[in-house]
């Protein structure tokens, strides 16, 4: 059992840091790890929910108004990029925050080609972001299952 | 004939052959005799029979034969017996013939007198239908010429080529020695020559139109002979030499568009006409046909159709170019004005931008002036110059939603907010002044009314604020009622159809007032922008300004409609408003939004019980931060919008953490709106802290004119939440330390 527990453990740690080295996280989500405690069990998950759903939601948004016949409302788009920069960047979604910097840029130079460039990437990321963090969560339970301690992990 | 030299028998054994004879000749005459009768009656039973003086000679001749053959009855003379037996085969043979013939005939004649008959018949029917094809010929091509000629007219709608061809046409067809077309003149009183066929014209050649020869012309559609003496048929210098030709003249109606107007039916008999004459070549002995005459009538009348139809055209033609010069004059006005709007438009929002800036330090530097010591006479000129400010701010706020309104910029921003709160507020915003005019607001919200709904809750204010405003400003006396309930489906104003729906309702306001009131027929203006009636505008009230016509715009852009009732000037008047609103599904969580949720026990923190107001947009960021700030023993309450945070900040709440991330100034505004909210009890204002996207001078320096405390970079980390809590709740730290 406890073979089993340090296995779980072990992935789990390799797990993390490769997100971490991937770039698909950096320190903010170590910061959002940190709050989860006694008072708030879930916080991790509730925020990273909210994100994922505000994803979908800004992405829509973005998708709709880069669909739109005529002349295309960048700075609609553009503030869409922003909320979404400023919730990826609140998580630590690293590599989906480096996109929207790139995604607004695009949106301020009003290149359509790029934005949808990026609108596509963006939703690429942010559904591999939710498959690598929904494995994490299941190596959490896993271990939890098994009676072990989900291991705090130092990136640095 | 033979017969003739009839023989005697010699011998009395040829006494046999001398009867035989005897009896042939007998037989012979009767035979001839009766031919010519039967002959007689059958020409008689048919007229038809054409020879008949023929018939008559053949008749006698026959006749005379018989006769002879009865005489020889007498005139016997013997001869050789050869010869008598000759004569009595050829007597008897010839009896036998004739009879025969005779008999014969009474059955042949009638045959041949009925094919005789029928025969004449048909001559009659053959040249019955020559005659017939002869007129038919004649129609058809009279008929042909009027379709050459119509064709050759209806070819052009130019009148002056219409006219010209028809006269070549009819001069060509008819082989006429000359063709004229006497028009009208301006003043329909003389008839002026304006074509001929061979001859030039000479210039104003004109006749009176009230000779008898004209009137007679003109009192028929037929076409006329008239002498080729008379004033309008004299179109070339007459020389006794030759007899000239015959003249015909006939009118042509000229239609007008007027006579196209049903109404002038009855004054149809003051037509115009033009007058055609037309003559035959001179010295011939032509005469003018039937055919000729009523080919003439067709023609003139397909000439006056043609007339008409260019009339039509070249009217049409002529509303065109109108047309088209008053649209190129519209096309280019509604340029310049576009061109106006967009140029004022950009004035508008740069001009904002620009004199926002300096106001807001104004505004912040006279506040803080005001905390100074200061002589009565000081004090006074800073509110005054405090006071002025906020109207500038207001004022210039209000231009710049309008010229947004107007480029269609401006957008809704959609929220979750409690109505009952906001028509509250606003009533508490307004009382102040009220009070000091003494006038009482009452405000009525119906029972049905939901508490929490989505729309733009800064808007919705604004629209209120304004409408009750007014309301305030412009009564002296008497007292001011805010009613809000929600629009019956049934309800049904002006132009406007409410329409609910399972997720939406109409909300309606009416704030009644016993004020000023309004003329009727200002009530459209009022809603322009800066109108104001006259006897509004001399009372020391202000005016209504851009308000009405902002708030018009804010109504029209959720979907609803503003008016106003009144019953004249001096007896008050009713504002009343529907906009749509969504139905909140949060609804029945009731109060809690308001109220921070019992933080979680803190373990690592300095900052246990601190009550901080986080405001942020960003729903992620915004659970972030209040995540940090509970790990960190606080007590947050979050906001979503600027408006709800000014709404909840109290002096309960230490720090405001307020998210200034999007672009603009618009952001930091609620700074400046919390200094004011705290401006009599300024120990209590809480600490305003900025989270930026990034802290470089130009942010910090907009922090700091906008009255803010600090500034956090986002993402917020803990290390420097805690860092920055530090630092502000020790002595108050301004910026000099970042």
């Amino acid at each position: 059992m406890d073979a089993l527990i340090a296995q779980l453990q072990r992935q789990f740690r390799d797990y993390t840091i490769s997100l971490y080295q991937q770039g698909f996280l950096d320190d903010q989500f170590t910061e959002l790890k940190k709050l989860q405690d006694d008072g708030s069990p879930d916080f991790v998950s509730e925020v990273l929910s909210l994100f994922f759903e505000d994803c979908v939601k800004l992405i829509s948004n973005m998708a709709r108004a880069l669909d739109t016949t005529g002349t295309v409302d960048f700075s609609q788009v553009g503030a869409s990029v922003h909320q979404l920069k400023g919730s990826s960047s609140s998580v630590g979604a690293k590599r989906v925050k480096t996109l929207c910097v790139s995604f607004k840029e695009c949106c301020e130079a009003k290149n359509y080609e790029g934005c949808v460039r990026c609108l596509q990437q963006v939703d690429i990321e942010y559904k591999a972001l939710k498959t690598k963090l929904q494995d994490m969560f299941n190596l959490e339970k896993q271990i939890i299952q098994a009676g072990g301690i989900v291991p705090q992990v130092d990136i640095n | 004939m033979e017969v003739c030299n009839c023989i005697e028998p010699q011998w009395p054994a040829d006494e046999l052959l001398m009867k035989y004879q005897y009896i042939s000749d007998f037989f012979i005459a009767i035979a001839y005799f009766s031919i010519p009768l039967e002959l007689i009656y059958f020409v008689k039973k048919s007229a038809v029979f054409p020879y008949r003086w023929v018939l008559v000679q053949f008749g006698a001749f026959i006749v005379l034969c018989g006769a002879t053959h009865l005489i020889n009855l007498w005139t016997f003379t013997t001869h050789s017996r050869t010869v008598a037996l000759v004569m009595t085969t050829a007597k008897v043979l010839t009896a036998v013939v004739s009879c025969a013939t005779a008999l014969m005939l009474v059955h042949i004649i009638p045959d041949l007198l009925s094919v005789k008959t029928r025969e004449l018949f048909l001559k009659n029917k053959a040249a019955e239908l020559d005659r017939e094809m002869g007129l038919i010929r004649t129609q058809e091509e009279t008929g042909r010429h009027v379709r050459m000629l119509t064709h050759e007219i209806r070819s052009t709608l130019d009148r002056h080529t219409i006219l010209k061809t028809t006269l070549v046409e009819l001069g060509r067809t008819l082989a006429l020695e000359e063709c004229a077309l006497w028009m009208p003149t301006r003043t329909g009183l003389e008839l002026q020559l304006s074509y001929t066929l061979r001859h030039q014209h000479p210039v104003e050649y004109t006749v009176p139109i009230q000779l008898p020869v004209i009137n007679q012309v003109f009192g028929t559609s037929r076409a006329v002979k008239i002498s080729p003496n008379s004033p309008v048929a004299r179109l070339r210098p007459v020389s006794g030499k030759y007899m000239l030709g015959e003249v015909v003249a006939v009118r042509v109606p000229l239609l007008h568009l007027s006579n196209f107007q049903i109404n002038d039916w009855p004054e149809l008999s003051t037509k115009r006409y033009a007058l055609m004459v037309l003559m035959l070549p001179s010295d011939s002995a032509r005469q003018w046909h039937v055919h000729e005459l009523e080919l003439v009538e067709v023609v003139a009348d397909q000439v006056a159709v043609a007339l008409s139809h260019a009339a039509i055209l070249e009217e049409s033609m002529r509303a065109r170019d109108l047309l088209m010069e008053q649209n190129v004059a519209l096309d280019l006005a509604r340029r310049e004005a576009e061109t106006a709007i967009r140029a004022r438009n950009d004035f508008l929002a740069v001009m904002n931008h620009e004199m926002r800036t300096p106001m807001h330090a104004i505004i912040a530097l006279s506040s803080l002036l005001q905390e100074t010591e200061l002589t009565p006479e000081q004090r006074l000129m800073v509110e005054t110059i405090l006071k002025s400010s906020n109207l500038l701010a207001t004022l210039m706020n209000d231009v710049l939603d309008l010229s947004r309104l107007e480029d269609g910029s401006l957008q809704l921003e959609l929220g979750t907010f409690n109505l009952h709160t906001l028509f509250r507020e606003v009533l508490n915003l307004i009382k102040p002044i009220a009070v000091v005019k003494k006038l009482p607001i009452t405000l009525n919200l119906a029972p049905d009314l939901p508490e929490f709904v989505v729309g733009d809750e800064k808007r919705l204010m604004q629209i209120i604020l304004n409408i009750v405003g007014n309301a305030v400003k412009f009564s002296k006396q008497g007292s001011i009622s805010v009613t809000a309930l929600v629009t019956k489906s049934d309800t049904r104003a002006a132009d406007f159809f409410v329409v609910p729906t399972g997720s939406h309702f109409y909300l309606r306001v009416k704030v009644k007032d016993s004020g000023a009131g309004i003329n009727p027929q200002d009530i459209p203006k009022i809603f322009t922008k800066f109108a104001q009636t006259q006897s509004l505008a001399t009372r020391s009230s202000g005016g209504s300004g851009l308000g009405l016509a902002i708030s018009k715009r804010f109504v029209n852009l959720m979907e609803g409609n503003i008016w106003i009732e009144s019953d004249g000037l001096g007896k008050g008047c009713t504002a009343i408003f529907d906009v749509k609103l969504g139905i909140s599904e949060r609804s029945n969580e009731s109060k809690q939004s308001g109220i921070p949720k019992v933080p979680a026990i803190p373990r690592h923190s300095n900052f246990t019980g601190l009550k901080v107001l986080v405001m942020d947009e960003n729903g992620v960021s915004r659970m972030v931060t209040k995540g940090l700030l509970v790990h960190l023993g606080c007590e947050v309450t979050t906001v979503s919008s600027n408006e709800e945070c000014l709404r909840v900040v109290s002096h309960e709440h230490k720090v405001v953490f307020m998210d200034v991330c999007m672009p603009g100034v618009e952001n930091y505004q609620i700074a400046l709106r919390i200094h004011e909210k705290f401006t009599k009890q300024r120990h209590q204002r809480p600490l305003l802290v900025a989270l930026s996207g990034n802290t470089d001078k130009s942010t910090k320096e907009k922090c700091m004119s906008f009255g803010l405390d600090g500034v956090l970079l986002k993402p917020v980390s803990l290390d420097n939440i805690r860092d920055v809590l530090s630092d502000l709740l020790e002595p108050r730290v301004l910026y000099e330390g970042m």
